[in-house]
């Protein structure tokens, strides 16, 4: 019997075959925390004995999910994570560098067939290249600080097939969205997912970071794209299944249908038809997180508000990921192009996906952004209600201050 | 760590999220005490006032799903929670339970109401639910993990053991 994509992974850091269902204990090629859990993963990590990091050139501490800092308690942690860096020679992205995993991967950080480990549950977005990567608690974390390893438990896979291409105007984010309604939030606990077929092939490495990344909205543990189509700036060897492989379940979804996906608040995986809900009035747009804060989005939000502006009583937050991707909107005049349309900047990070600084919704609103989770307070407010949508789907609703098809904006 | 544990049941349903376990907006901090006065404010907000130490909390499905924040467990372990009790749980959360030393055990038939009195015998597997004189079994969990929280957690496991066994036992056993 053949092996799948992760047990193939798996079994390249154990130094032998392993099956799904096998525990093992694997060298970790790299791992990243960011402020929400490196402090508390330093304290571990000091609690537990730790003196050097076990390997500081593949370690790496981000600063953006409160950047910069709103208050003292959090200025603190941020200055607790820049000490500990100087002590131990990792390298620290700072503010305004942008969201850890958009930064993980743009400098490649990780590599196709690597074993990645992170303290963010999104840490799953490196499937996109075929890396192994999950996330994990502060402790967790500290331990591979302290040891160089992790143990894991082979994953059992569930093999999505994507046939299809998406109509025009339609998104990765929509893809991603009907599979996360298709599976359900726990659909894939304790699992692999391997997304394969032609509709993910003719997907950019931004539509696999996207599908990649909410593959923990499907409670899996990886979420591994087929490497055919992938195109990296440096050269890689793409690790594929074997035909033979044993998959738990083998879906298959055809997309040449598929129109725009919507999330209902309270959780991702509510998912319907956008259409469903056209026509109610929302007051806030958010563009950015690590699903959807890439160039092509802000692209995108430009092409929908071109020669307009956003409808009165709406605000349109925008974080792009990183400030390289942010540097280029400005450079090619897409900063300038939304700004006019009425949209407001914020520094590179996390921005208002958590709830934890800027862009708190008020009671009572309604909010349409491209963040990958919307359960009650997740924005930092539970009486506000969060849908989730595609950047075309976000930037028509700034525009018309309700929520609306994108299509037509995008086909002229 | 007492291997039979006592307390009330606090009962909710299915997915319940991290959001909800702990609001991400309380979750930049050492303070444990800080995590602990919010635990479950989003979904059931009289928890905190109501609870006393050594209640169980226990969820149905996927409980934990979302982040990978151990401010969770943490926020419930520090405002005296003996255990959580779930059908079974979201992956990162139960690893994160598992290594702050709280307690968290899948239990596929689990019958209780909120105010039942359960007892929970650890290292037999088994929850009895003393207030409907109902007995279930408990999954088997990894061993890897029946180490660490035999140890107290990952951070004490470490702190003996200085390293992970250098191949995981390849079989499940309680």
């Amino acid at each position: 019997m053949g092996q799948t994509l992760a047990e193939k992974i798996l079994s390249l850091h154990a130094g032998r075959l392993v099956k799904s269902g096998e525990f093992v204990v694997v060298d970790v090629d790299g791992s990243m925390a960011s402020d929400t859990t490196a402090p508390l993963a330093i304290k571990a990590f000091k609690d537990m004995g730790g003196q050097r990091i076990h390997d500081p050139q593949h370690t790496w501490l981000v600063i953006d999910h409160a950047a910069p800092a709103p208050n003292e308690r959090i200025g603190n942690l941020h200055e607790l994570m820049r000490r500990f860096s100087r002590e131990q020679g990792n390298m620290l992205y700072d503010v305004g560098a942008g969201i850890c995993h958009q930064l993980m991967i743009d400098n490649a950080h990780v590599r196709p067939g690597q074993l990645f480990i992170g303290a963010d549950s999104h840490t799953c977005s490196y499937g996109a290249l075929g890396a192994f990567a999950t996330g994990v608690g502060s402790t967790d974390l500290a331990a591979v600080w302290r040891t160089g390893k992790i143990w894991l438990k082979v994953p059992q896979t569930i093999k999505v097939e994507v046939r299809g291409v998406l109509k025009p105007g339609v998104q990765a984010k929509d893809l991603t969205l009907f599979l996360v309604g298709q599976l359900g939030i726990s659909g894939a606990t304790y699992q692999a997912i391997e997304f394969c077929g032609s509709g993910i092939e003719s997907l950019d490495l931004g539509g696999r970071f996207t599908l990649a990344n909410m593959a923990i909205e499907m409670g899996a543990k990886v979420g591994l794209v087929h490497p055919a189509g992938l195109k990296l700036p440096y050269p890689f060897t793409p690790l594929t299944a074997d035909p033979d492989a044993d998959y738990v379940q083998h879906l298959i979804y055809d997309i040449d249908r598929l129109k725009p996906q919507l999330s209902a608040p309270g959780s991702p995986d509510d998912v319907h038809q956008l259409q469903d809900y056209a026509g109610t009035p929302i007051s806030y747009a958010f563009i950015g997180s690590c699903v959807n804060g890439r160039l092509e989005d802000l692209h995108t939000a430009a092409r929908v508000l071109r020669d307009a502006h956003i409808a009165p009583g709406v605000r349109l937050v925008i974080a792009p990921a990183s400030r390289d991707i942010f540097l280029r909107a400005l450079d090619d005049g897409t900063v300038a192009e939304l700004t006019r349309a009425g949209a407001t900047f914020l520094p590179s990070g996390c921005g208002p996906c958590v709830g934890t600084h800027a862009g708190v919704p008020g009671d009572g609103e309604t909010v349409i952004s491209t963040a990958n989770r919307n359960f009650k307070g997740r924005m930092g407010n539970p009486r506000a209600r969060v849908f989730l949508g595609a950047p075309s789907a976000v930037a028509a609703a700034a525009r018309t201050g309700q929520i609306t098809d994108p299509t037509p904006f995008l086909e002229s | 760590m007492s291997s039979i544990l006592k307390g009330q049941a606090h009962v909710y349903g299915d997915d319940v999220d991290t959001d909800r376990i702990i609001p991400g907006k309380y979750t930049k901090t050492l303070d444990l005490q800080s995590l602990a006065a919010h635990v479950l404010e989003d979904l059931d907000p009289d928890f905190r006032g109501r609870m006393a130490t050594g209640d169980m909390v226990v969820g149905g499905d996927n409980f934990g799903c979302g982040s990978s924040r151990e401010q969770a467990p943490l926020a419930l372990k520090t405002a005296g929670v003996s255990v959580v009790i779930a059908r079974y749980f979201a992956r990162i959360f139960y690893r994160n339970a598992i290594n702050v030393g709280l307690p968290a055990i899948e239990v596929p038939d689990l019958q209780a109401s909120t105010g039942d009195l359960l007892s929970v015998d650890l290292s037999r597997g088994v929850v009895s639910n003393l207030s409907q004189g109902t007995e279930h079994r408990a999954q088997a969990m990894p061993e890897m993990m029946m180490a660490i929280l035999s140890a107290g957690g990952l951070v004490e496991y470490l702190r003996q053991h200085g390293d992970y066994p250098p191949t995981a036992q390849p079989r499940d056993t309680l």
